[in-house]
């Protein structure tokens, strides 16, 4: 492209594309965070945030853990993408594989099914807050000693559903213990590996 | 998922004017967020209702009977006591609802705004999807989950709440709340009412008005002499919506029964009140040859789609075992 057809400027809008470029420039130089805008809704101010980028506080496995995020974010890719903790898995992305796992407030919730603006004030604990340190919980060690996985991409979130499952009811049946983890997937077909670590590990887990 | 705006009031009358003409309410999420990123919805503004303290809780007298905030969530709905025991078919139909996971987010509200799981209005073909030349693509072509009644068109998907039947068996009402309605600004309808078969690809499938929310349900007390019983044909047993699925709520005077009301789910656009499935039981005891009676009353405007013939067998299947589950259940209450 000849120079002189950048020099050109546009017949629509006045503006050169050099001068474009330098607007844009100056646009990028503004910070992206603004506070949020007050509507007023029945006699009171409401915040409103975004859709731009708002600073989002999270308490995860006990840390409190803060970021710059669009609301449209969700739990799971803040927790992946902003937090480094990778051990939840992003799979289906529609809260129906459970491979996103966590416990919220203490109940097990899908990741990808949270608003990560939504899950503030609350208490967030992933795969990597279960253990203490580099000791395996009892559940994890039976995952091993059971040869419940394989491809062992669902299993931080089976952990996860398990060790809830197993805190919450003591002395399942094998039929509760279908149920109790009927919202987890595993495509590789590990179920028998996985229902024997909840027979073994039962009354073991608070 | 496109991006928005996200507001957080904390009363009811804040809703509507936050929501705008582009809004949508955020409550549990889990059917909201998942249409959103497949920009089925796409929604400019999210009014999380979460922080709105008087739609929470249940409460339970027993002259008055059983009220459900619309934010309880179903996982709470199957741990309250009051439920377990004045309403136990209602906690066994939360129970059997999608996963640990779903059960600890979704909301009751949120469970009777659920949109259609129909694969043509997930794939973001509206209601009522129609080919270039003005077909329904539903008729011509995989329509092996869609409606056996209410299907004389132009929609053919089925109404997705599980528990909707259940509380309509019971006599439910769902209550609604709009800064605009007159007086205190609630609408109650029975909840049968709330859904609606559209005609149009403009109409919804619930009769929520623009701005209006779901505030709570409110269930009759039960009353002594009643039997109950809700049967759900699956392909799989947890995790999934049932095939068929058939309520039961019979009013008996000794062995035989005085009332009946039916509720059928998954087989048409609404959830259906079986009027003939029920007339058929009324003054008779409920034996297997009177359930199957009733079964066959039920099916008997049923029409099957070219692929669904199988749905009409299952429904027969779901309102027999419903009858007879009902037969053997002791009554919710004191009994």
């Amino acid at each position: 492209m000849k120079d002189d057809t950048a020099q050109k400027p546009d017949s629509n809008s006045g503006v050169t594309r050099r001068d474009f470029m330098k607007i844009s420039g100056i646009g990028v130089a503004v910070p992206l965070v603004l506070g949020p805008k007050l509507v007023e809704a029945a006699g009171e101010e409401v915040a409103v945030h975004g859709p731009g980028k708002v600073a989002v506080t999270l308490d995860v496995n006990g840390r409190k853990l803060t970021a710059q995020l669009e609301p449209r974010v969700t739990l799971l890719d803040a927790l992946r993408d902003n937090f480094n903790l990778t051990g939840a898995k992003r799979v289906c992305d529609r809260g129906a594989c459970g491979a996103c796992t966590v416990l919220m407030d203490g109940k097990t919730v899908y990741a990808c099914a949270v608003l990560a603006i939504d899950a503030q004030n609350t208490k967030i604990t992933t795969i990597e807050g279960l253990a203490q340190g580099d000791a395996l919980t009892p559940v994890m060690e039976a995952f091993v000693e059971h040869d419940a996985q394989q491809c062992g991409f669902c299993t931080p979130g089976f952990i996860v559903a398990t060790t809830h499952f197993l805190a919450s009811h003591p002395s399942p049946t094998m039929e509760d213990i279908r149920r109790g983890l009927s919202g987890n997937y595993c495509r590789c077909g590990t179920y028998n590996g996985i229902r024997a670590v909840a027979l073994a590990t039962k009354g073991r887990v608070s | 998922m496109q991006a928005f705006e996200y507001a957080s009031p904390t009363r009811k009358e804040q809703v509507a004017t936050l929501l705008g003409e582009h809004g949508a309410i955020l409550a549990g999420g889990t059917d909201l967020l998942a249409l959103m990123k497949d920009d089925v919805v796409t929604p400019r503004r999210l009014v999380n209702i979460k922080q709105i303290e008087t739609l929470r809780g249940t409460s339970y007298q027993p002259g008055n009977g059983l009220r459900i905030g619309a934010l309880t969530t179903i996982a709470d709905l199957v741990e309250d006591a009051n439920v377990r025991q004045n309403y136990p078919v209602l906690a066994e139909a939360a129970n059997e609802a999608a996963s640990p996971q779903i059960r600890n987010l979704a909301t009751i509200g949120g469970n009777m705004c659920q949109r259609p799981r129909c694969w043509y209005f997930r794939n973001g073909l509206g209601l009522m999807p129609v080919t270039a030349d003005g077909k329904s693509m539903v008729l011509e072509g995989d329509n092996r989950y869609s409606a056996i009644l209410g299907n004389t068109g132009p929609a053919y998907f089925v109404s997705p709440s599980t528990i909707a039947p259940v509380l309509i068996a019971y006599g439910a009402k769902i209550r609604l709340y709009s800064p605009s309605a007159p007086g205190s600004g609630v609408r109650e309808l029975p909840l049968e009412n709330f859904f609606v078969i559209p005609k149009s690809q403009k109409d919804s499938e619930h009769d929520l008005r623009p701005g209006e929310l779901v505030i709570e349900l409110v269930v009759p007390p039960p009353s002594q002499n009643v039997k109950i019983g809700t049967y759900e044909v699956r392909q799989r047993a947890a995790f999934d919506w049932p095939l068929a699925q058939a309520t039961a709520v019979l009013e008996m005077d000794g062995n035989t029964v005085k009332s009946a009301r039916i509720v059928l789910g998954h087989v048409a656009p609404i959830p259906w009140l079986d009027i003939g499935g029920a007339q058929e039981i009324i003054g008779k005891s409920i034996t297997p040859e009177t359930a199957m009676a009733s079964a066959n009353a039920s099916v008997a405007l049923a029409r099957p789609l070219s692929h669904n013939k199988y749905k009409i067998t299952l429904t027969k299947v779901a309102v027999k075992r419903a009858l007879l589950k009902a037969a053997v259940h002791n009554s919710g209450g004191a009994a």
